[in-house]
């Protein structure tokens, strides 16, 4: 009580106005950061994005549950899974995250900051490109510990990368669809739901040629199947990249974000 | 700096044939606490979400720190500094965590070690959201709208549910804010703290200002004699005892009834006017029990006005 007037001063410094956005790479990179911190620390999530791509992986890799031919089944194996744990992070898990966020006021919240739409959607775009570096590195690691061999050179690695950055475009904006207009519990049955087709029907174990002829062609064109198949045509197969998948996820990615940005509601 | 931190001229906001706001205008000076009172459903929320932008107005005028909520938002919004009512909040997000993150999409923040100790969350700033209680909760989602330094906050509701000492804390930091040139909105159904923390008062049913001014100006400054006793008192004899221009009103309640006096004779109601009042109930053989002269309250009036519109309703 040195100096009585010090209280005072001391607030009104505090909480004088001093209003300003900051930079936004800053905001961006703090609230990936954020969203990326979320991610990793939600045990459901994690059992969805690690777990299951890791058991399916070594479950059918040293089992001959699955009947290939002469191929090692970890070379098969290998690209679906990875396709498997890019829907699974950036459809599922977003759609389910996202879907939650719009119910707690989340979303509402962030809109009242100086964090744009723009902004948050590069930084749960970076999140989801975070997580999914750590998942392809583990599955790598594992799949090279299983005796996997990939077939790609510099291109079909190039091209491995690109498919992987349109396919989580694609599923993102499909993600952002069904949590921006679904009730939360619906988006999260919705999105496992269609998690556990889409691995069942979607190339990612069981080969699409398997299945009945007339289906075929609706198999190829899903997101799933346009990933797993393109990346195994360079990585198990060593073959030129094709240049279908690449168009099938164009097509998701632009009829998504276009429905997304239509439909999707913040709160 | 001319522009009132909030204008509001005519407001109308429709849920289907509901209508939630009906024609609302008031403004809310920068610096100073407004509050906007009102019982639940008299469209509180509606208003303060259309000036925070996150809800369109069917038709009306609303103006912040002189800019459209709409079209000048992404201006606005380092300058505003929102509470919502409930949520808000990542369940998984840790305390301290999500106000470092909130103070880092500003310039010039309030460190949030400093807003975690004014607000009693320093010992949870490592806990999720969802482990909070709800007065933490509120206090998090407090912290976070004033964390940025912002000219303007809109508080929904800031003290609902809070324990006292809780409130007590909320209390200072809104009259701080106000002291260092804050502008503040807020809601709220509690007439105390309406009385006790802001400049203006807007009281708020049915969608439409029903009163305004300073906490002062709406009691009127009246003083009133309250005071107990049996049923049915000739109030007209006391009142025939009283200087003219006074009314005296009977409450019943339970077993007693309530009596309230008052008067706009000259003089008011000084302590002569209380003597006529006891020594008419002498008189009459009548024991005045809690007998006590007071200002009306906010509560009173505000009982007045909203209470007169349920019956008409």
């Amino acid at each position: 009580m040195s100096d009585p007037s010090t209280p005072k001063a001391r607030s009104t410094a505090t909480f004088a106005p001093a209003p300003g956005a900051a930079p936004l790479w800053r905001m961006v990179a703090s609230q990936a950061s954020m969203e990326l911190r979320v991610l990793l620390r939600n045990g459901e999530q994690l059992l969805l994005t690690m777990v299951i791509p890791v058991l399916l992986l070594v479950g059918f890799s040293v089992t001959e549950l699955l009947d290939l031919g002469d191929a090692a089944p970890v070379d098969y194996l290998t690209p679906g899974i990875i396709a498997l744990a890019v829907m699974s992070t950036a459809f599922t898990g977003q759609a389910i995250g996202t879907g939650f966020e719009r119910r707690y006021g989340v979303l509402k919240r962030l809109g009242a900051t100086p964090l744009s739409r723009f902004g948050l959607l590069a930084a749960k775009t970076l999140a989801v490109l975070g997580v999914q570096a750590l998942q392809i590195t583990v599955i790598c690691g594992v799949a090279l510990a299983l005796g996997w061999a990939p077939a790609s050179g510099s291109v079909g690695a190039l091209y491995a990368m690109t498919l992987v950055l349109l396919a989580t475009a694609a599923f993102s904006s499909l993600a952002l669809l069904l949590a921006g207009t679904l009730r939360a519990e619906a988006a999260l049955a919705a999105a496992n739901l269609i998690y556990v087709v889409l691995l069942g029907l979607g190339g990612v174990i069981f080969p699409v040629d398997r299945f009945p002829a007339f289906l075929q062609p609706v198999l190829e064109a899903l997101p799933i199947t346009a990933l797993a198949t393109g990346l195994r045509a360079v990585l198990a197969e060593g073959a030129a990249p094709p240049l279908l998948p690449l168009l099938v996820l164009a097509v998701w990615t632009a009829a998504g974000a276009a429905l997304a940005s239509r439909f999707f509601r913040w709160e | 700096m001319d522009t009132a931190a909030v204008e509001v001229t005519d407001l109308i906001k429709r849920y289907g044939d509901t209508t939630a706001v009906a024609g609302l205008s008031f403004t809310a000076p920068r610096g100073a606490v407004t509050a906007l009172l009102g019982p639940n459903g008299a469209g509180k929320t509606s208003t303060i979400e259309i000036c925070e932008g996150f809800r369109r107005a069917d038709s009306g005028r609303v103006r912040i720190l002189g800019l459209d909520p709409d079209a000048d938002s992404a201006t606005l919004k380092p300058k505003v500094g929102v509470m919502l009512q409930a949520g808000g909040v990542p369940t998984s997000a840790r305390a301290g965590e999500w106000l470092r993150l909130m103070a880092s999409f500003h310039a010039h923040p309030v460190p949030a070690q400093v807003l975690l100790q004014r607000l009693g969350l320093t010992s949870v700033a490592g806990t999720p959201f969802r482990r909070l209680s709800g007065g933490q909760q509120q206090r998090l989602s407090l912290a976070a709208a004033v964390i940025g330094r912002p000219e303007l906050v809109f508080l929904d509701e800031p003290t609902a549910g809070l324990d006292p000492q809780a409130r007590m804390a909320t209390w200072d930091l809104v009259t701080e804010l106000r002291d260092a040139g804050v502008g503040v909105v807020l809601t709220t159904h509690h007439m105390e703290e309406a009385e006790r923390l802001a400049d203006h008062v807007v009281i708020i049913d049915h969608g439409r200002v029903v009163a305004n001014g300073s906490a002062g100006e709406l009691t009127d400054a009246q003083q009133e004699l309250r005071f107990q006793a049996e049923p049915e008192l000739d109030t007209e004899s006391l009142l025939a005892a009283l200087p003219p221009t006074s009314h005296v009103a009977a409450h019943p309640s339970g077993q007693r009834t309530r009596y309230v006096v008052v008067t706009e004779a000259p003089g008011g109601l000084g302590p002569g006017f209380v003597a006529t009042v006891t020594t008419w109930c002498a008189a009459n053989g009548v024991l005045p029990e809690e007998l006590r002269v007071q200002r009306r309250t906010l509560e009173d009036v505000f009982l007045e006005l909203t209470g007169r519109d349920l019956r008409d309703s």
